[in-house]
């Protein structure tokens, strides 16, 4: 599904990135872990494309093509999603408004048919439900007023309504209580799929307890500096970011 | 009639899908013109007066005008910019040939015309069979087609060209005319008053409620013409109208002067809502051409408990230059003004609403959202004036600015004048950016960055597209997203 060789990214000419090296298989879920600044959310944007970051080596293969030369919507089209950290507001424009625009945005770049108001709605309806997402949260404007918590249901909605092949999900658990973080990773579990490969990317091992991976990278400095199954994550919670990275060292 | 229903609406569905290209009004349509000599002087009043068959009253009118409009100065205190205009050299009245003898029905008009207004989606006999819009529609000076008479006629309501209503309703128009908007008023004003060659005249009786939104297509073709319309409104006692305007005007090089005069008058319990949605042309992207926009629009409460609402889509013309305001003048009455303004590439607006209290607990209600992009220069200007007997009047006004890119400005100037202590006037104000994050966001959804900008700004006008009747909503919606073209990336 994602295979990423020897990637270095630079922002406003400061390396973020020192070759890292990464591949996902179909169905799989991975986590990367790392302390704050290691170049997790660098690592999310530049695979959904956006402005400012600039690849200087190394290649991403998405379902074998590559991924660097398409625009950010062109991405999404072809399956690619991110749950951001800090999801933004777009007064005015409702929630559900902007999720029949971004569908069928989606779906005539892929030559499909586009879905009606109603279609919509049905679709949005049923799949936020699941996520106890409230109808009237639907009728808000996009983000506008909402909680930490609501904002990331809502992402998470929208990974369920677009169906993508490759969900990214960036600090998800941030800002969440308990009951909040429950819901969320019942959400991700739902879209586990043989054809669906995720990214999960954390700064705490508890969002792993919900959702298990079945790989777990440690990222530091721009590399990854360690890879293992579930266990990782708990190594890592009992012995601290510091620690491993000097064993690795 | 059903199937041809049908084709109707799928033909519109076609003429809205049209709309996502660049400013796709800018064709000429190849018709003989009869116009009226070059310049401007009492003999060109006189000339314009004669095509019309006007009463001697009207001629008079007119050169009273004329007179103190040589008299009197351009204004130049609006934020805008543009080489002095000749006024001599451009024509004051352009009519279609066929025209000289008047059409009986739609069949009688020249099939060009119609296929100019075909072109500009509005088709007549679409808008004949599809439920309830009459349309009086302006081509250059003469209007070429009223649709829907009979209808109105039944309910009492009168809808016609100006021209006519000169002739056949002459007392109405005399007792009316320049009541709202002095002969004396301002320099485009009394130009206007010299020279209109047509527009609209509604008169509601009392109690009526108009069966149907009514709608005036103007539409400027002829080259080097200047388009002088004049309308007139009356609500009389406890009636309702709503009444929608669109513009549009072919590309030419050259800038062409628009200067028209609008007056509403609400009697007693009367609501008048008047929509525009403005989209002559701009200009090409390094300011070359585009239509001048001198208007003056003002809406008279005369009686108590009346309203006007005005809502206005403002995204063509190189320079708007317009005020659409509210004499409030009937106890409780009440006033209110919406408003979209976009510029882009060297386009410059300066535009706002003068809400004047003067009777009791009257309230007004100001929404201006301004969007610039480009190069361009977008200005709100307003006045809220409370006069002394104006116990308890009310004002709120909210004033947001979106800017697009590094190089457009946004201005806003606000008057208030409060002569009565028990007024209360609050007043908001905005300026935001298009947010880098916002756009990613959007992108990374799928949605493609012009798209995006065009939801975001849909987004940014809501309140104001709302108060738009359902028809024009969608077309003013797709306005927002092709007049920002090019605005990004």
């Amino acid at each position: 599904m994602l295979e990423i060789k020897n990637l270095h990214v630079a922002v406003g000419g400061q390396e973020i990135l020192k070759g890292l090296t990464l591949s996902i298989a179909d169905g799989e879920v991975h986590a990367i872990m790392g302390p704050n600044g290691s170049g997790k959310s660098t690592l999310s944007y530049v695979l959904a494309g956006r402005e400012g970051y600039e690849i200087t080596q190394g290649s991403v293969l998405y379902r074998g093509q590559d991924l660097t030369t398409m625009a950010p919507e062109e991405r999404a089209a072809q399956g690619v999603f991110l749950a951001m950290q800090y999801p933004v507001e777009i007064p005015g424009v409702t929630t559900m408004t902007f999720l029949k625009t971004a569908l069928n945005a989606q779906r005539r770049a892929r030559g499909e048919k586009e879905v009606d108001a109603v279609g919509v709605l049905k679709l949005v309806r049923e799949k936020a439900k699941a996520l106890n997402v409230p109808e009237e949260m639907l009728k808000r404007a996009l983000n506008v007023g909402f909680s930490g918590g609501e904002k990331k249901r809502l992402e998470i909605l929208q990974a369920a309504v677009f169906q993508p092949s490759l969900a990214i999900l960036d600090e998800t658990d941030s800002g969440l209580d308990i009951d909040a973080l429950k819901l969320v990773a019942q959400g991700v579990n739902a879209l586990r799929a043989p054809d669906r490969a995720m990214l999960v990317i954390t700064h705490y091992q508890r969002l792993l307890n919900y959702i298990v991976p079945d790989r777990v990278h440690v990222l530091s400095a721009g590399r990854i500096i360690k890879e293992g199954g579930k266990e990782l994550a708990l190594e890592l919670e009992a012995r601290g970011y510091a620690q491993i990275i000097k064993d690795a060292a | 009639m059903a199937a041809a229903n049908e084709t109707r609406k799928a033909e519109t569905k076609l003429a809205v899908a049209e709309l996502g290209e660049k400013y796709k009004y800018g064709f000429v349509t190849d018709i003989e013109m009869e116009r009226a000599p070059k310049g401007l002087s009492e003999d060109t009043v006189r000339f314009i007066s004669a095509k019309k068959s006007e009463p001697e009253w009207m001629l008079q009118w007119r050169l009273g005008a004329f007179r103190r409009w040589q008299e009197m100065r351009e204004p130049n205190w609006a934020r805008v910019h543009y080489q002095k205009i000749d006024y001599q050299d451009s024509y004051y009245y352009a009519a279609p040939k066929s025209q000289s003898n008047k059409p009986q029905s739609l069949d009688e008009i020249d099939p060009k015309i119609l296929e100019t207004y075909k072109k500009l989606g509005i088709p007549l006999h679409e808008q004949m069979l599809l439920a309830g819009v009459a349309v009086d529609a302006v081509f250059d000076s003469v209007s070429v087609a009223t649709t829907f008479k009979a209808k109105l006629n039944e309910a009492g309501v009168i809808f016609c060209p100006i021209s006519e209503a000169i002739r056949d309703h002459g007392e109405l128009v005399r007792k009316y005319l320049g009541t709202v908007v002095p002969v004396t008023d301002n320099f485009f004003a009394t130009l206007n008053s010299a020279v209109f060659s047509d527009g609209t005249f509604v008169y509601v009786p009392k109690g009526v409620r108009c069966p149907m939104e009514l709608s005036t297509y103007f539409r400027i073709n002829a080259q080097d013409t200047g388009q002088f319309e004049r309308t007139l409104i009356i609500a009389d006692e406890g009636s309702y109208v709503s009444y929608l305007e669109g513009c549009t005007a072919p590309k030419r090089d050259e800038n062409q002067l628009h200067a028209a005069v609008v007056e509403l008058v609400a009697l007693e319990g009367a609501e008048i809502k008047y929509s525009t949605v403005q989209n002559w042309y701009p200009g090409d992207e390094d300011g070359k051409g585009g239509i001048y926009n001198f208007v003056t629009k003002r809406g008279d409460c005369r009686g108590n408990r009346s309203k006007i609402s005005w809502t206005q889509v403002e995204t063509g013309s190189a320079i708007t230059w317009k005020y659409p305001s509210c004499i409030l003048r009937g106890d409780d009455s009440v006033g209110e003004f919406y408003s979209i303004a976009i510029t882009n590439n060297y386009q410059q607006a300066d535009t706002g609403t003068k809400m004047t209290h003067l009777g009791k607990n009257t309230r007004s209600r100001i929404i201006s959202k301004g969007i610039s992009a480009g190069r361009a220069q977008n200005t709100y200007r307003g006045l809220v004036s409370v006069h002394p007997r104006a116990e308890n009047a009310r004002n709120y006004t909210q004033c947001d600015s979106l800017l697009i890119g590094a190089q457009c400005g946004a201005h806003t100037v606000p008057y208030i004048e409060s002569r009565n202590r028990s007024s209360r006037i609050e007043h908001e104000a905005t300026t935001s950016k298009i947010a880098e994050d916002q756009l990613f966001y959007c992108t990374q959804r799928g949605i493609p960055a012009e798209e995006a900008v065009a939801l975001i700004v849909n987004g940014f006008c809501r309140e104001v597209l709302q108060q738009l009747p359902m028809e024009f909503a969608v077309e003013a919606q797709k306005l927002v997203g092709i007049s920002l073209e090019g605005s990004v990336g």
